[in-house]
């Protein structure tokens, strides 16, 4: 009998291979210690970061490279907070001059209150960084029409959100997802509204190849044991996804023989 | 005593004084910033940075100086 070695189950983006499908936020938490133990157990090797300014005046402040070795964990530079293309591939330039990095995390915002994507300026970005030689991943809606075209415009990975950012309402529109699935074989990774561990679990058995989960980590009551919790949820919904469920039956079956009753 | 000429030029939004003729290199020295973990942008425009030595700071130039922080 043949069981699927997860061992050997990589994600792939951008032809770079990477042994974990969860990938984790690095914002929201109480200190920098706190995230790196977090990321840790996580068992991630992808972090998204943002690009902001060094603070001039307090310069023992304890920076991100110092916690997470940039050697060991991927970083994925992301345009959070941008609500503009022209802020996003600024953003972005500034991000590859600091250490070379080319893989990276598009998001334009388009509302300050329910940070849903602004599409036209992501497509627009899109299309420019894919020129650009950047291998962009792109946080979008989960409309499949919009994925598509993200996808003709160079997207390396199609992220679309679960919920609203930080809402933590879980999957809202799993048939968009599976829509979304069915059409593109690029890495398909859901990113922003997850709530708890389950909910990673039903995005990798609508078949996503990962999840980005940041606040459900950062601000659990228990950071470190929902960091865990995420691990094994991805882990047991990719497994689930690849055993093959079971069809949906509107009427009861039993699951012994009728036969042989006494 | 010759008084040493300023420039005034903006850092990260906040305006600075420095002597005439400092270069981009004296100022991130100046500033204690490890080179390797940023990237510097001058009048909106990228810099290359193995030439900061070569950019000599003028009135009004806008410097940004920016870096990896922890973010979703």
């Amino acid at each position: 009998m043949e069981v699927v070695d997860l061992k050997k189950d990589k994600l792939i983006i951008a032809k770079k291979v990477f042994n974990s499908r969860l990938i984790v936020g690095t914002g929201k938490y109480k200190n920098m210690s706190q995230c790196a133990k977090a990321i840790k157990l996580s068992g991630a090797d992808i972090v998204t970061v943002a690009v902001r300014r060094v603070n001039i005046t307090d310069k023992n402040k304890p920076l991100l490279m110092d916690y997470i070795d940039p050697k060991k964990i991927t970083y994925l530079p992301n345009t959070a907070g941008c609500f503009n293309s022209n802020d996003a591939l600024r953003t972005l330039r500034l991000a590859r001059e600091i250490g070379g990095w080319k893989l990276v995390k598009l998001e334009v915002l388009g509302d300050k209150k329910n940070l849903f994507p602004e599409m036209i300026e992501t497509l627009k970005s899109t299309e420019i960084l894919s020129k650009e030689g950047f291998k962009v991943m792109v946080y979008c809606n989960d409309d499949p029409l919009m994925a598509r075209r993200l996808e003709n415009a160079g997207a390396c990975a199609i992220m679309p959100l679960a919920a609203p950012i930080g809402s933590g309402l879980g999957i809202l529109n799993k048939i968009n997802i599976k829509i979304i699935r069915n059409q593109t074989k690029l890495p398909l990774i859901i990113d922003a509204g997850l709530g708890q561990a389950s909910d990673a679990t039903i995005a990798m058995e609508l078949g996503c190849d990962g999840v980005l989960v940041n606040t459900a980590i950062a601000k659990a009551k228990k950071p470190f044991e929902m960091a865990l919790a995420f691990k094994n949820s991805v882990i047991a919904g990719r497994q689930s996804y690849l055993a093959g469920r079971i069809e949906k039956k509107l009427m009861g079956n039993p699951s012994s023989p009728s036969k042989g009753l006494i | 005593m010759k008084k040493i000429k300023k420039i005034k030029i903006k850092l990260n939004g906040k305006v600075r004084l420095l002597p005439e003729k400092t270069n981009l290199s004296k100022l991130v020295k100046i500033l204690k910033i490890p080179i390797k973990k940023v990237a510097i942008e001058l009048n909106q425009e990228i810099i290359d940075k193995r030439k900061i030595s070569k950019i000599l700071l003028k009135d009004d130039d806008k410097i940004e100086i920016v870096h990896f922080i922890g973010g979703g």
